[in-house]
């Protein structure tokens, strides 16, 4: 193991106890801060997949968090507000599965065009998607529209309450090492193996008879179906979903997460994730102009740290 | 790393609430992005509202935190969480957005703290969503339109095009000026809004002109209105299509129309629940003491938030600082007994004012500067239409 | 049918287009000869912007202004790439896409500091202020008819310069093949530093054109830099020809979607909600496209001959 696994394996350490230490200090706005965190770290390990170990950057995986969230506010507005019979629930499993579902569709879709494109047109065409999303939902007027949509109830599912800030959390913690895991155990199956051969050399990897472009349709869909997972999540946290989510900004947000933490690593996207709300955080503390500092960083990062923030603190094993 | 992280965290923690004795008010406002203009005028009269107070409510201390929503209902939602959970806020007050003010609104009742919107008076929270902890100290949307669709009827207007941001308070004011106005409406657009605003008006500017309608209706606050000023003008529809405006021409946007010589706007006319010309000694003395602290004519926005800290301070002094006694304060609201310088009103079941509406006309004053003067009253104490959908007695 | 408007909205589209065009050609010939994603050209746009609208305020003339706006922005441009873009060509698009990211904070954050959050008014001279009444309803605004002209001149003058001057020669080379223009012996780096400071100067060119209309605010380059990017992609990367086709595509599909579309949607839903949907989905229609034309042409309309 080297010092930074150990640091990402005591940051998991101290995301599994500090909640109940806030909430008992009186803190239970921290609470809220680790569960975006958590939430936020299972969006970035899905991207961490396609654009880390497949060196597909993909700008626009927060329409698949924002679907997941609206698979969660569409059928509790029905259930809330009547209509849409047909959809309206507040069961969880089917929540969850919708987002799922749906996003992997998406994704399915969505990347079927988009992997036929390279480099920077790959860039731009998934943005695209996304921005496709992100007016859709705008002119949604029955959800909100632009004004997003306040749900009044979370997913209800056993043995868990949503309602309660701790388990809330933990449900998110818990997903985040499912994903963890997940992301772990696919990278380092012959699939995960063909998917970084594809990053490095494509052509080697088509010569040895592998179809490419399959593999990373599949990776792209499993990557949008944890995001969308991701998206539930932060739909039921938050209880307002709002097409903001899928602004192009937060599909940056989440790349510079990756790359903050260190891209290719199964750690690396919630060590990421940690210092970017941390940051974020004491930043806006201290300034209503936090962007500029934050700006600035951003620009230093990318220019002398090229292994993220994590590969400067824990020194020379930059992978 | 792990060492930086506790560090982090530890200093966090302990940066964390400190309780301190007196009453803590939460300001949302919007202090970033273009609409920064609107936030930090809302923000020197809170300012000027405290200093008036001498930072006390009677005996008890007053306390503001600002909070930046970035113009965004996602950050407002945020920042709102933060002040009910970490700085543990008595009252969570400002509000210049209506979509910001439905994502909050949740946080701030559930957590049984009093909410008190400054500006935002969205449909939803005067009827369906009311609530015994919610106070405006502004109007609901649709009731300044209303006024002007009276205005409207008076003038002989027939037929009228309409122009409106797509958000919550745009589709209020549409819904406002429709219900009062007796003539045909011939065609609404709707535009972007939020931090990345639609601001060229191009497509929507040639459609109203080609409808052929006597009047055009607007609702552009901000840095947008001075964009659609500009643009009807540069088409010269000042005499085929005269335009009608709510919360589009206010003293942000006076003088920057003076500074840039856009003569169009002289002498046209809105309505709206105050005026820095309206006669009481509360309002004399605020924009008195506005025009010398801060160089310029208040704003409706700094007229409301003004009011919402002097509500907020009444009822603090009536409870004697207890913040524990929530009924005491509720009723000391309900009552609003305070200076408000739109002069006396009263809270309807909603809790949303029951107040006058004037018709308001654009003025140069003795000094030169533009400003506005109460041409009329429209409206003698108006009530909101959704006052009856609201369950609270 | 009105034609009257039609024939207003689509002059209105071309406008648009033109102005988009601006914004496309600088950040198609940074794409495509320096290979660099540039997502703080849009603040440069703004930057343009608000530093004629200050000196137009300083000076108390529009043109003159923009005389001296133009190079001041161009020195910006080379400023950035001296500093942020240079030590970044040789790496992946990532990386680019990152840091000027971070760009547009910093140069969002600091334009909020210095000029105040209302953003400036630019006052138009007299002449410029009024409008052409070509009869029959057709009327428009003579600035909005100057942009037309100075677009049309911009694009013509950028045409001249990339087939018939050696700096365009060198540019049409690069695009193409990099190996080859430095083997020529020709400074590399003074090339791209060149053609980073042109863009710069397209980009703030469109920005102090626009400022006159909607006033210079913060965040106006953010609401195009999108748009402009779906340009230079629909057109292929690279491709002068194609930023400029592209970009009166846009324009034009942008306008008249906002002109006509609540009316086609009316006939088949309400018109209350075809007053909301379709703003929304004239926005999404430039996607669509995009999304359409790269389906069929995975590098764009007039993808480069060879990279």
């Amino acid at each position: 193991m080297n010092r930074k696994t150990i640091t990402g394996i005591v940051l998991l350490g101290l995301l599994a106890v500090l909640p109940p230490i806030f909430i008992a200090t009186g803190n239970a706005f921290y609470v809220d801060l680790t569960t975006r965190l958590v939430i936020l770290a299972i969006a970035a390990t899905s991207l961490n997949l396609v654009l880390g170990y497949g060196g597909l950057v993909s700008f626009g995986h927060a329409a698949f968090v924002g679907i997941g969230a609206y698979a969660v506010g569409i059928p509790a507005y029905h259930g809330i507000y009547g209509g849409g019979e047909l959809i309206a629930s507040f069961n969880g499993f089917y929540h969850i599965a919708l987002a799922v579902i749906l996003s992997a569709l998406f994704a399915l879709i969505t990347g079927a065009i988009c992997l036929r494109t390279k480099g920077v047109y790959f860039i731009m065409i998934t943005m695209a998607f996304a921005q496709m999303v992100y007016y859709l939902f705008i002119s949604l007027e029955t959800y909100g529209a632009d004004d997003g949509l306040v749900i009044d109830l979370r997913s209800e599912l056993p043995l868990v309450n949503l309602d309660k800030p701790l388990q809330m959390y933990y449900f998110a913690f818990v997903s985040l090492l499912a994903a963890l895991l997940i992301v772990r155990t696919i990278v380092r199956s012959r699939f995960g193996m063909v998917l970084q051969g594809a990053k490095g050399n494509p052509e080697r990897m088509v010569t040895l008879g592998y179809n490419i472009y399959l593999y990373r349709l599949a990776a792209y869909v499993i990557s949008g179906a944890m995001a969308g997972y991701a998206g539930a999540l932060l739909g039921n946290f938050t209880t307002f979903i709002s097409p903001d989510m899928m602004d192009w900004h937060r599909s940056g947000e989440l790349m510079f997460m990756i790359i903050l933490g260190g891209a290719a690593t199964t750690l690396g996207p919630l060590m990421g994730s940690a210092a970017f709300i941390v940051v974020e955080e004491i930043l806006s503390h201290y300034t209503v102009y936090w962007h500029l500092p934050f700006g600035l960083m951003l620009i230093a990062i990318v220019l002398f740290a090229r292994g993220g923030v994590m590969g400067i603190i824990t020194g020379k094993d930059k992978s | 790393m792990n060492k930086t992280l506790t560090a982090l965290l530890a200093a966090t923690v302990l940066a964390g609430p400190a309780f301190a004795e007196g009453a803590k008010i939460g300001f949302v406002t919007t202090l970033t992005t273009g609409a920064a203009v609107i936030g930090n005028d809302t923000k020197n009269a809170v300012d000027l509202a405290i200093a008036h107070l001498g930072g006390m409510a009677g005996d008890t201390p007053l306390e503001v935190i600002f909070a930046d929503d970035g113009f965004s209902p996602e950050t407002g939602k945020q920042v709102t969480d933060k002040l009910v959970k970490q700085d543990d806020v008595d009252f969570v007050a400002g509000y210049l957005w209506s979509n910001v003010l439905l994502a909050s609104r949740k946080s701030v009742v559930d957590a049984d703290k009093f909410l008190i919107s400054a500006n935002a008076g969205p449909s939803q929270i005067a009827g369906v969503l009311c609530h015994e902890n919610f106070f405006s100290t502004s109007w609901q949307n649709n009731q300044t339109p209303m006024a002007m669709g009276e205005v409207l009827n008076q003038l002989g207007v027939n037929s009228l095009y309409i122009m409106a941001p797509n958000y919550a308070a745009g589709k209020d004011m549409v819904a406002g000026v429709e219900s009062t106005f007796d003539g045909e409406v011939l065609g609404t657009d709707l535009t972007k809004w939020g931090a990345d605003a639609q601001l060229d008006f191009s497509a929507e500017l040639a459609k109203a002109r080609a409808s052929g309608a006597e009047g055009l209706f607007i609702f552009y606050p901000g840095a947008a209105s001075g964009a659609f000023f500009r643009q009807y003008d540069q088409l010269g529809m000042k005499d085929d299509l005269p335009v009608y405006s709510v919360f589009s021409v206010d003293a942000l946007s006076l003088p920057r129309f003076q500074d840039a010589g856009f003569n169009a706007v002289m002498g046209s006319q809105f309505t709206q629940a105050w005026d820095p010309t309206l006669d009481n000694p509360a309002n004399a003395k605020f924009v008195a003491d506005y025009i010398e602290t801060y160089g310029s004519y208040p704003s409706f926005y700094a007229a409301q938030a003004y009011d919402s800290i002097n509500l907020i301070a009444s009822a603090v002094a009536a409870v004697g600082g207890d913040m524990d006694d929530k009924d005491g304060l509720r009723a000391a609201l309900e009552a609003a007994d305070y200076e408000s310088v739109r002069g006396d009103y009263t809270y309807g079941n909603n809790h949303f004012p029951i107040q006058n509406f004037y018709l308001r006309e654009v003025v140069e004053d003795e000094e030169g500067r533009w400003t506005t003067k109460v041409v009329s009253t429209v409206f003698e104490n108006h009530q909101d239409s959704f006052a009856s959908q609201c369950k609270l007695p | 049918m009105d034609y009257a408007l039609l024939l207003v909205q689509t002059l209105n589209g071309v406008q648009l287009g033109l102005l988009l065009f601006l914004v496309a050609s600088g950040l198609t010939l940074v794409f495509g000869i320096l290979d660099f994603v540039n997502l703080a050209h849009g603040a440069l746009y703004m930057l343009g912007a608000f530093i004629c609208a200050w000196l137009t305020l300083a000076l108390g003339n529009f043109l003159i202004a923009m005389v001296i706006a133009v190079p001041v922005t161009a020195g910006a441009g080379y400023l950035i790439e001296r500093t942020v873009a240079r030590p970044l060509y040789a790496r992946d698009h990532l990386d680019q896409v990152l840091a000027t990211f971070g760009l547009i904070l910093v140069i969002d954050t600091m334009v909020h500091l210095v000029f105040g959050p209302e953003g400036i008014a630019v006052p138009l001279p007299a002449w410029l202020n009024g409008q052409l009444d070509f009869g029959a309803n057709v009327i428009l605004p003579t600035y909005r008819l100057l942009i037309i002209g100075f677009g049309i001149l911009t694009a013509f003058g950028l045409f001249w310069m990339v087939t018939y001057t050696k700096i365009g020669m060198l540019i049409r080379a690069g695009a193409s093949n990099r190996t080859m223009v430095s083997a020529l012996g020709i400074d590399i780096q003074t090339l791209f530093a060149f053609v980073f400071a042109l863009g710069a100067a397209l980009a703030g060119l469109a920005g102090m054109l626009i400022s006159p209309i909607t006033e210079a605010s913060i965040g106006m380059g953010n609401n195009i830099i999108i748009t402009a990017f779906v340009v230079i992609i629909v057109g292929g990367i690279g491709s002068m020809k194609g930023a400029f086709i592209g970009a009166m595509l846009i324009g034009l599909i942008d306008t008249l979607g906002r002109s006509f579309l609540d009316t086609i949607f009316a006939l088949f839903m309400s018109p209350a909600a075809a007053e909301t949907s379709a703003p929304a989905i004239s926005a999404m229609l430039i996607y669509i496209i995009m999304a359409a034309v790269l389906a069929v042409r995975p590098q764009g309309l007039f993808p480069p001959k060879a990279r």
